[in-house]
């Protein structure tokens, strides 16, 4: 049996597919963890990852980073968003009287990376609004992954691709999406997907994500 | 050149606008412990391009009254309770960026040009509440519409970092974290805590000299064993994440920020005992 997690990773590495280099923001474990087990799998895989606190790979921290994604060098970056809504825009600044820490990078990633994935595990009304409240970025997505379901992105609207429990998605969601008559389950990790997981990759994600490897997988 | 932190510390008036690195690029906490005990009023900080503990400690203090950064948050510890605080209750102005455009508008001061472009960003408000950001049609493309977004260069009063080592020519070493000298080459004057002092001249050693940043940037450093702590410097010592939680849970209130502010700044109680020797 897989957890949530392993299931998670598995489908991020789906969504990145070919790509040659893919950067890693801050506290995202499993994006992370993605990349290692693409690696794991034998692909050729550039992984820059901005908070490695030990052979960080920039000598010019995040500076570096924005000027190699600005050039077309990052082919996926990841971001999530106190707010996501039904138009793909992210809002990471304030909402209901709360104020969230900031924008960070997004509003220049999300348009100068190809393939930028939306990725929140919360899966709620709460987070999944019809209009965001400030807009911190806009852009094109690639996907949008929760930890209940996976949408693409149609051009103007998100479309529920597969849902990765049995459950009431639209309920949960505060936009409207596109659907398929029948929505299919999300693939589960394969054997060999979970072989690496536990082994080599849990090994590569413990040093730099030490409470997730110790929650997911036991690593002390 | 000042020898301790609170020299430096007495250097950087009310008012500074003080650019400082992100918690995992070399605060020195030392100095801004010393701007805490000395009472600073008023700076406005600049984070490059984002803050963490090192601001919030300002801020809960009630030494700043403005802050420009793409973010202020404890990363894995959570949000920086008293920066979220003041933002919420209006007791800070807070000018919202986004990462490159930081690193750009300090680049261009670093050239000495008014301006630098930056892709992206369109269609973010962070634009609508910006007015010193321009959108414009790019120049150099003489058919077709190609809007871009021109940053104002950002030139801090003052930069304030901490380094591995500082050398007796008055450089200092920051390693891989050479975004710091872009700070030092955009700032009017730059102050920096140094771990250790290294005889002669760094920039003599091939191997260290592309870490370096020169003396010619250097306004005054002092020396501070551990200045850094609780955060960190790669392959010296690591950031306390355990003092770093501790922290983020004890800033939740005003209160529980200062009792931390009376154990670990040395700030005296209100009811006038002796003040902890700092950890």
């Amino acid at each position: 049996m897989h957890t949530r997690e392993e299931l998670l990773a598995c489908v991020v590495a789906r969504l990145i597919g070919e790509a040659r280099h893919v950067a890693v923001g801050a506290a995202s474990p499993i994006p992370a963890t993605a990349c290692e087990l693409l690696k794991a799998r034998g692909q050729n895989l550039r992984v820059s990852m901005l908070h490695k606190r030990k052979g960080n790979p920039f000598t010019e921290g995040s500076r570096e980073l924005f000027d190699l994604a600005g050039q077309g060098r990052i082919d996926v970056f990841f971001l999530g968003g106190a707010q996501i809504d039904g138009e793909g825009s992210i809002n990471l600044v304030r909402a209901d009287g709360k104020r969230f820490p900031g924008s960070f990078g997004s509003a220049f990633m999300y348009s100068v990376v190809k393939n930028t994935i939306l990725f929140r595990e919360e899966h709620s009304k709460r987070v999944l609004v019809p209009k965001v409240e400030f807009v911190s970025a806009r852009g094109t997505p690639g996907a949008l992954l929760t930890g209940k379901a996976l949408f693409s992105w149609t051009g103007q609207r998100f479309r529920l691709e597969s849902t990765h429990q049995p459950g009431d998605i639209r309920a949960e969601t505060g936009f409207d999406y596109d659907a398929p008559p029948q929505v299919p389950v999300t693939a589960i990790p394969s054997e060999e997907d979970l072989l690496l997981l536990r082994g080599k990759v849990a090994q590569r994600i413990a040093p730099d994500y030490p409470d997730f490897a110790r929650r997911v997988w036991g690593i002390d | 050149m000042a020898a301790r932190p609170e020299q430096l510390a007495a250097l950087i008036p009310d008012g500074a606008f003080l650019a400082l690195p992100p918690d995992y690029s070399m605060p020195s906490m030392a100095v801004v412990r010393e701007l805490i005990l000395q009472k600073r009023k008023n700076l406005r900080l600049l984070g490059v391009p984002v803050l963490g503990m090192c601001a919030d400690l300002l801020i809960g203090a009630g030494c700043v009254a403005e802050v420009e950064s793409s973010a202020v948050s404890l990363g894995e510890a959570g949000l920086a309770p008293r920066f979220t605080e003041a933002v919420e209750k209006g007791e800070i102005r807070m000018r919202d960026a986004t990462c490159p455009a930081v690193h750009t508008a300090l680049q261009a001061s670093e050239k000495g040009v008014p301006f630098m472009p930056l892709r992206g960003v369109l269609g973010s408000d962070l634009i609508k509440n910006r007015p010193d950001w321009v959108v414009q049609q790019n120049p150099m493309q003489k058919t077709g519409s190609d809007p871009i977004l021109l940053v104002p260069a950002i030139t801090p009063d003052i930069a304030l970092f901490h380094a591995r080592w500082a050398d007796e020519a008055g450089n200092v070493w920051v390693g891989r974290r050479r975004e710091l000298a872009t700070i030092a080459h955009a700032a009017k004057q730059t102050f920096v805590t140094y771990e250790e002092l290294k005889p002669g001249d760094m920039l003599e050693d091939e191997l260290l000299a592309p870490g370096v940043i020169s003396a010619t940037y250097i306004t005054a450093t002092a020396r501070a064993e551990r200045g850094a702590w609780p955060l960190g410097i790669a392959g010296v010592y690591d950031i306390d994440d355990a003092h770093l939680a501790q922290y983020a849970r004890a800033a939740r209130t005003r209160e529980g920020f200062q009792r931390y502010l009376e154990q670990f700044v040395c700030i005296p109680a209100k009811s006038s005992s002796p003040a902890s020797s700092p950890a």
